[in-house]
């Protein structure tokens, strides 16, 4: 029979909704405004984990985001399983599954016990130290250790609920909904100004709305009434946008802040189909008001992990807003006011407080006299030196604090306990503040990082400011918001507030106990299990930055990243090392604040929408075609087409030969084609490109190498001269948007006196390029009156002219080597004009082939495709295309570094030719070349860079890059394999038709 | 994530923008006049300070104009925006 620890009923609650719900496989029931830590905690379950390392039983620590141990896997083995849910902050619903996160096996199972066991043996450091090296070995220790290590499954399965993106643009932002951002965002609203209101909670008022502090009062009522009147007036304003369920995830630069809307984690399964399930909200604020609250601290003693020791606070909030009872026997252990609170509340509900331990020497503010009335022990200058109880706390031992808090004396004093509750104070979320680049300030008396600079137009406003106390929340805010909102009054301006000013702390980071710190469990980090210990060991290894301590710790490297635990471990250091809090300054926190799912953070960019692509006006006569295709850059691109079960290699084969031998056809609309006109538009060539232009004839054509201006090749194309003033340059497909980037620069920058403008034109003309020996015949029956004649229509010039009444460029320039015409039409005649050339082509057994083929085409030519044979490194001269280098020229860009005395190297890579010597032998692109075999170490010549078997030549070809190559024709070199060696010779680049005599047959 | 306020369109958003390295870096006019050294220095030598640095900036997704900006690379603020052409500041 279930457990239902409940006090009388909370507000927050519906008693009349009982919720199902499985955790580690058990089912349990809660009532509908549970949290899975509240429903577990109602049922006494405490145990809910195991730690990082040790495999130390862990349980429910806290009531919110911060929370380091209750961390589960939701709805396993579904493909709705999701890993670091903070039990915490998941509300329950009907069905839900959860299961303990680090618990391999199962939860009370020890398999890891035996690391709690050897601990002596798995101090700071250990593995780095030991499961990296010898690096053979971390094959044997990963499978315990990825088992054990408790970090969640990823889910295999698609996810299938939707994600969404909002912009939210608004003048005031408001990140937190106690009562300083109600207050905040009420002012804001009824300024006139457009206001965002966000809390993670799904209710407004923080800690204000349930917590009935007996000495919190405000126009002489208690605090949570007055906050729920001041709530549903809220409600009303107008332009205020409130979202509840929704955390800031980053807060970055100029106010631009990035939130995840949770809309259906809390609901059942049937009502979360079809729905978007989470919203990245991108918000770019004029103003923000972060007023993020405080977390309370734990304290550092020894055994300070055992299930049943919970923050102070939490004990308080499960029992006041959720109506749970943590434990039947309740001890508080503190260091100032905050657990007396905790402490008067069980009480008040009926719950056993057995004592409170308190560091302190004694407190005489009204509420630790009503503790104190209410007949509850206090023990005085005590500390807690150990705590009892395997998986859940049994009992606790006291003893007392010596003068200066270093020691303990006396007789310890055992209390049996079940739920421990713990109090060291309050440290302002500040977050956020310092993701934006705020730069915080280190409040000695409080001990607290506060905001100090900030890096934008925002505040930050109540207890994550320093503002503990309600009267001075209230004065403090009235003050603050007037001034930066640039408002006359607030509407809380004048009201009365009484409330508790008693601030008295002691502050010791490391309790101490009667045992060496050698032999306790003093934790820091629970998620990361790292002691004090350890964190000692650090220093005394030589560690100072507080960065190198964490990572060498661990501390605070978990998906809490630390909320809780590190002050203390920068308290350790300071007190350690004998340095000031504030110049050891703190640890970056980086966003997001809490785990972000994957799906939030792309959205609906999922699938084809994952990134945008192109195709081509011919695409859809490919995919009948049954056209494979590939990706370059955007653009889906036809890789070749198989016939009757062809391979690629015998697809391509068939489409080499059919180019050579009759006729081939290739869609090259996805060359980039930039139009430039105006006065100086050769000049502009003249300076862009390595060669000449300004001798260029209208109506021909040009094929032009861009360098960078380090000398290197960039891109490369055909350029031809329209009229006067007018050219079109095409790029290669995936420089298109690069090479005109940069043609604009120099325009803009270097040369705005040039009279030239440029336009991307890509997407303007579909382009289809016939070659072959029978391409001229198929082009005469296309466009029967056009004089097709070389005195006419010679090699490497164009024709405007009709294919009845579509207009067409037509380029006579090969990447083949073949007679070939390239027929430019405007982009939605593509297909036709496609159709009509393989109509015509029919009778000549016209080809279609696509990169694959033109690749191996370009290759058996020598011709090189940038950033396949070049890869930024290589000078139109490494490549032995000098003939390309205008000498006349004054300059061109990159002109200068082709003679720094780095580029004019001899034993630069070159490109070369590279023939197999057995012919059947096709090389990987990328093999490395070598002269000698049995050098150590070995000297690496270069690499291949492309590779075919080519059809024409019925033999194996490849181009490399050789070091030195130029000089080595002719010269026998190996290609060291896996299981091989090959032997290849250095050969002339050009394979196939050396002396160009195809081109004009 | 910046906000940008390009001199042509107004405020946009910083991924609509492409940074392009330190402003006020001339081409020289007549590169083959130059040493190696001096060549290397327009072409490779860059101050990547931290502090007060001046940058080129493109409105890549905008206007596609380019323009100086004066940002402090220590807190990303950005002290000025000028047109291309226009003399920096001296201070
Ligand atoms: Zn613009």
């Amino acid at each position: 029979m279930a457990e239902n620890l409940r006090v009388k009923s909370s507000e927050f609650i519906d008693e009349t909704i009982r919720v199902s719900f499985k955790f580690n496989g058990k089912e349990y029931y809660g009532f509908k405004g549970d949290t899975l830590a509240s429903a577990l905690l109602a049922n006494n379950v405490h145990l809910v984990g195991r730690s990082f390392k040790y495999h130390r039983p862990r349980g429910i620590m806290t009531a919110g985001s911060e929370e380091p141990n209750a961390i589960v896997q939701v709805n396993d083995n579904t493909d709705r399983t999701e890993p670091n849910v903070r039990a915490t902050e998941l509300e329950i619903y009907e069905g839900l599954e959860a299961s303990s996160q680090n618990c391999w096996p199962s939860v009370n199972f020890d398999i890891g016990g035996i690391n709690n066991v050897i601990s002596p043996f798995l101090p700071a450091g250990f593995y780095y130290k030991t499961f990296m090296w010898p690096a053979s070995f971390w094959e044997k220790y990963e499978y315990f250790i990825r088992h054990s290590a408790g970090l969640g499954k990823s889910p295999k399965d698609k996810d299938p609920d939707i994600y969404d993106h909002r912009y939210i643009h608004c003048d005031v932002l408001v990140v937190g909904a106690g009562i300083s951002g109600i207050l905040a965002a009420k002012n804001a609203a009824k300024n006139n100004l457009k206001t965002l209101l966000v809390d993670e909670k799904n209710e407004l008022g923080g800690a204000t709305i349930y917590q009935n502090r007996e000495f919190n009062k405000i126009e002489n009522q208690s605090s949570s009434d007055w906050i729920k009147k001041e709530i549903q007036e809220l409600k009303k304003l107008n332009n205020l946008e409130i979202k509840t369920r929704t955390s800031v995830a980053a807060f970055h630069g100029y106010n631009y802040l990035l939130a995840r809307e949770n809309l259906t984690d809390h609901l059942e399964k049937k009502e979360k189909q079809g729905k978007i399930r989470q919203r990245l909200l991108k918000i770019r604020a004029k103003k923000v008001i972060l007023a993020t609250g405080a977390l309370e601290r734990p304290l550092i003693f020894n055994n300070n992990d055992r299930p049943g020791i919970m923050l102070s606070s939490a004990v308080k909030k499960y029992a006041d807003f959720y109506g749970v009872v943590s434990g039947k026997k309740n001890v508080f252990f503190t260091n100032n006011d905050s657990a007396y609170e905790s402490a008067l509340c069980l009480h008040n509900k009926g719950i056993k407080v057995e004592a409170v331990i308190d560091i302190r020497e004694n407190s005489g503010s009204k509420i630790v006299k009503a503790v104190n009335d209410a007949g509850i022990p206090i023990h005085w200058s005590h500390t807690i030196v150990d705590t009892k109880g395997y998986k859940k706390l049994n009992s606790i031992s006291a003893m007392k604090l010596s003068n200066d808090g270093s020691s303990v004396t006396g007789s310890k004093i055992d209390i049996v306990c079940d739920c421990l509750g713990v109090a060291g104070g309050w440290t302002p979320a500040v977050h956020l503040f310092t993701q934006s680049g705020g730069k915080l300030t280190f409040d000695e008396t409080n001990k607290v990082f506060l905001p100090n600079k900030y890096s934008s137009e925002q505040i930050s406003v109540g207890s994550c400011n320093g503002d503990f106390k309600i009267k001075e929340i209230i004065n403090n805010l009235s003050i603050n918001l007037k001034e930066f909102l640039n408002i006359e009054k607030t509407d809380f301006d004048n009201v009365t507030v009484e409330s508790e000013d008693d601030n008295s702390k002691r502050n010791i980071w490391l309790l101490p106990s009667d045992k060496p710190l050698g032999k306790t469990k003093p934790f820091v980090d629970y998620q990361n299990d790292a002691t004090a210990k350890d964190i000692k060991l650090a220093l005394r290894e030589g560690f100072r930055s507080i960065e190198h301590v964490k990572r060498y710790t661990t501390t605070g490297m978990g998906t809490d990243q630390g909320k809780l635990g590190n002050m203390h471990a920068l308290g350790i250091i300071a007190d350690t090392a004998d340095v000031k809090m504030g110049e050891l300054g703190t640890t970056t926190f980086r966003p997001p604040y809490t785990p972000l799912t994957f799906g939030t953070i792309v959205g609906r960019n999922v699938g084809e929408y994952f990134d945008v692509f192109r195709r081509t006006p011919m695409n859809d006569w490919h995919v009948e075609n049954k056209a494979e295709f590939e990706n370059v850059g955007q653009w889906k691109r036809a890789w070749y087409y198989p016939i009757n079960n062809e391979s690629m290699h015998e697809a391509v084969q068939r489409e080499s030969m059919a180019a050579r031998e009759t006729a081939g056809i290739l869609d090259a609309s996805t060359l980039g084609k930039i139009d430039i006109q105006g006065t100086d538009a050769s000049e502009f060539l003249n300076r862009v490109y390595t060669n000449a232009w300004s001798k260029l004839g209208i109506g021909k054509c040009r094929y032009g190498l861009m360098l960078n201006e380090d000398g290197m090749v960039y891109d490369d194309g055909v350029t031809t001269r329209l009229g006067e003033n007018h050219y079109i340059m095409t790029t290669t497909t995936g420089g298109a948007a690069n090479v005109l980037g940069k043609l604009e620069d120099y325009l803009q920058t270097e040369w705005p006196e040039l009279d030239v403008y440029l336009t991307s034109v890509t997407d303007h003309y579909a382009t289809a390029s016939i070659c072959g020996p029978n391409s001229k015949k198929i082009l005469n029956k296309i466009i029967p009156d056009l004089d097709l004649s070389e005195e006419n229509f010679p090699h490497m010039s164009f024709k405007d002219t009709q294919i009845e009444n579509i207009k067409c460029r037509i380029m006579r320039i090969s990447f083949t080597g073949e007679h070939s015409y390239e027929i430019n039409v405007q982009a939605n005649y593509g297909k036709a004009v496609w159709e009509k050339c393989m109509e015509a082509g029919k009778e000549f057994n016209i080809t279609p082939y696509g990169t694959e083929t033109m690749h191996l085409l370009r290759a058996e030519k020598g011709f090189i495709i940038v950033g396949q044979d070049t890869d930024g490194t290589m000078t139109p001269i490494d490549l032995q295309m000098d003939w390309i280098v205008s000498k006349k020229k004054y300059d061109f860009i990159g002109k200068r570094s082709l003679y720094r005395s780095d580029t004019m190297k001899e034993d630069r890579k070159q490109l070369v030719g590279l023939l197999t010597d057995d012919p059947n032998i096709v090389l990987e692109e990328g093999a490395q070349i070598v002269s000698e075999l049995n050098q150590s170490p070995v000297n690496m010549l270069g690499h291949v860079t492309s590779s075919y078997y080519s059809p024409n030549l019925k033999k194996s070809i490849a181009l490399a890059v050789v070091r030195g190559g130029k000089n080595m024709m002719g010269k026998k070199l190996f290609i060291p394999m896996e299981n091989k060696t090959i032997n290849v010779t250095i050969a002339n680049p050009v394979f196939f038709d050396t002396e160009n005599k195809r081109l004009n047959a | 994530m910046f906000l940008i306020n390009c001199p042509y369109c107004g405020e946009r958003d910083q991924h609509e923008f492409k940074a392009g390295g330190e402003a006020h870096i001339e081409r020289p006019k007549q590169p083959t006049e130059l040493s190696d050294d001096e060549w290397a220095e327009y072409l490779f030598m860059r101050k990547n300070i931290k502090g007060v640095q001046f940058e080129r900036w493109n409105h890549a997704h905008g206007c596609r104009k380019w323009f100086n900006m004066v940002r402090d690379t220590s807190n990303d603020q950005i002290k000025l925006i000028y047109k291309m052409g226009e003399k920096p500041p001296s201070e």
